[in-house]
């Protein structure tokens, strides 16, 4: 019934091998930042820049989005879902800016958070950094740097769990209930 | 999870410790909006508030327009000079109307307590209550609980002092609901004639005079004396109540050093706050008018997710939209 992906050394890994990558790509470092979506991919943000930050000893600033206020589904959902505050403490406007999550399934996530992002400033590029990618997309949306590709049906749950909000760094795959 | 099942906003002396937290919660998460260079999120794109001040307001009616606009609903403005009401519709017709064009969130202002919740019962919008009568002016309340919050860090445990006109003042009274519920001990001040001396048994401490209450007081909220007071002889003159009830400087020495000074608004400056307090290092009035917006986002998103532009009572299932 359910499946282990990732184990906390994995994770790590994986974030290593993005880390590398995204510096791989780059060019001018220091308009780099990390913009993560609450409320996990804050905290892989957080552990992104950690990660760069030891490999050119430059700080990356780092932000984290609430991205409740522009789902395309707030009219469906039974009640307002709670609101968290979007806490992005610099101008993100002509910044190479990457986006932070944890799953990336139909995109609909990122679709509101590069409305989201559009409305606090203009990056001089967007990008995409994910630690799994489920398939199964609704929106025409591609993640620049996938930690693990899992091929997964829909009926199946993909479950993060990090350190920081369940004690535990694991990603599992779960049938629904 | 916590979540909002209320249709209507209509007073705090309803509310649970939880509802008024989970509302509180949501304003501070709504207040990093208006500081934005893009001030609009689209949360409440294509619904349509209306407003409907039947009472004169500036200051709540501004600060219901921006916050739904903030929200990107559509607004509706009724004001009671050039309703039909002067043509004799009573009030439940007009909003019966008014929600037939389909509009989704009802503000009320009334000068008779009570309006907007007969409104509320007779509607399938959401109703929002700016202000009744002498009863509630939950919005408001909010504002002072959520200000109180920032600065003081918390409201359990802390001596707050409201000094005036609590008979007539509806913001009293949805601030003693808030304060009580959320752990605050509460002290009235002001002329007997003024404080009801029933809102012991509610729970507050009632004093008549300002020079004994002020200097336990963290908070001290003083209420705007309206001009007719005089004429209807609760208050001998404005001379009078200022020199006993009127906060200035010198009455400020004997408070705590950090004391806030809160105020509904506007200020009759000089009768309860001296220039110099009202525009004083411990003043907090323009902070409140900031935060109101935050406050009125926060209300709106939360009333408008129970319906969804039909009648009330349509449980729709919750599809997992969300990524997991």
């Amino acid at each position: 019934m359910k499946a282990h992906v990732l184990d906390a050394e994995g994770i790590r890994k994986v974030f290593v091998r993005i880390a590398h990558e995204i510096l791989e790509k780059g060019q001018g470092q220091d308009a780099l930042c990390l913009v993560g979506i609450r409320s996990r991919g804050d905290h892989l943000a957080q552990r992104l820049a950690g990660l760069l930050q030891e490999m050119t000893g430059q700080p990356v600033p780092v932000g984290a989005l609430d991205i409740t206020l522009y789902r395309d589904d707030l009219s469906l959902v039974g009640s307002s879902p709670v609101v968290h505050s979007t806490e992005i403490s610099f101008d993100i406007t002509g910044r190479r800016v990457i986006v932070v999550d944890d799953v990336l399934f139909t995109g609909r996530t990122v679709r509101a958070a590069m409305d989201a992002l559009t409305d606090l400033g203009r990056p001089e590029s967007v990008e995409l950094a994910v630690l799994v990618d489920r398939g199964h997309r609704e929106l025409p949306i591609k993640a620049d740097y996938v930690g693990k590709n899992l091929p997964t049906s829909k009926e199946q749950l993909v479950q993060v769990r990090l350190q920081e909000t369940d004690g535990v760094d694991e990603v599992v795959i779960e049938e629904r209930p | 999870m916590k979540k909002w099942t209320r249709k209507d906003l209509l007073g705090l002396e309803d509310l649970t410790r939880e509802e008024l937290l989970l509302l509180i919660d949501q304003a501070a998460a709504f207040k990093e909006i208006s500081l934005r260079p893009i001030k609009k999120v689209p949360a409440l794109r294509g619904r349509t508030v209306a407003l409907c001040f039947l009472e004169p307001s500036t200051r709540t009616r501004a600060s219901f327009e921006l916050a739904a606009k903030r929200l990107s609903a559509d607004i509706l403005s009724f004001q009671g000079s050039s309703s039909s009401l002067v043509k004799g519709e009573t009030v439940l017709d007009t909003a019966r109307n008014i929600e037939a064009m389909r509009v989704d969130v009802l503000v009320i202002r009334d000068n008779t307590s009570g309006v907007p919740a007969m409104v509320a019962r007779g509607v399938g919008c959401s109703v929002v209550n700016a202000g009744d009568g002498s009863h509630e002016h939950p919005t408001q309340g909010l504002v002072d609980l959520f200000t109180i919050r920032e600065k003081k860090g918390r409201i359990e445990g802390l001596n707050v002092l409201i000094v005036g006109d609590i008979l007539h003042s509806r913001v009293a009274r949805s601030d003693f609901w808030g304060l009580v519920k959320l752990g605050a001990r509460v002290t009235l001040c002001g002329p007997p004639t003024l404080v009801p001396p029933v809102m012991e048994t509610l729970g507050a401490k009632v004093s008549y005079r300002l020079e004994e209450a002020l200097p336990e007081a963290d908070v001290v909220i003083a209420l705007r004396l309206q001009l007719e007071r005089q004429q209807e002889r609760y208050i001998p003159s404005f001379r009078e109540y200022t020199k006993l009830y009127g906060i200035d400087l010198e009455k400020l020495k004997t408070a705590k050093p950090d004391l806030i000074v809160m105020h509904p608004g506007p200020v009759n400056r000089g009768v309860e706050l001296s220039p110099e307090v009202a525009d004083g290092p411990q003043s907090v009035i323009l902070e409140q008018v900031t935060n109101g917006i935050a406050v009125r986002m926060a209300a709106l998103y939360l009333v408008s997710g129970t319906h969804h532009g039909q009648t009330a009572e349509v449980p729709e299932p919750s599809p997992e939209g969300v990524e997991t």
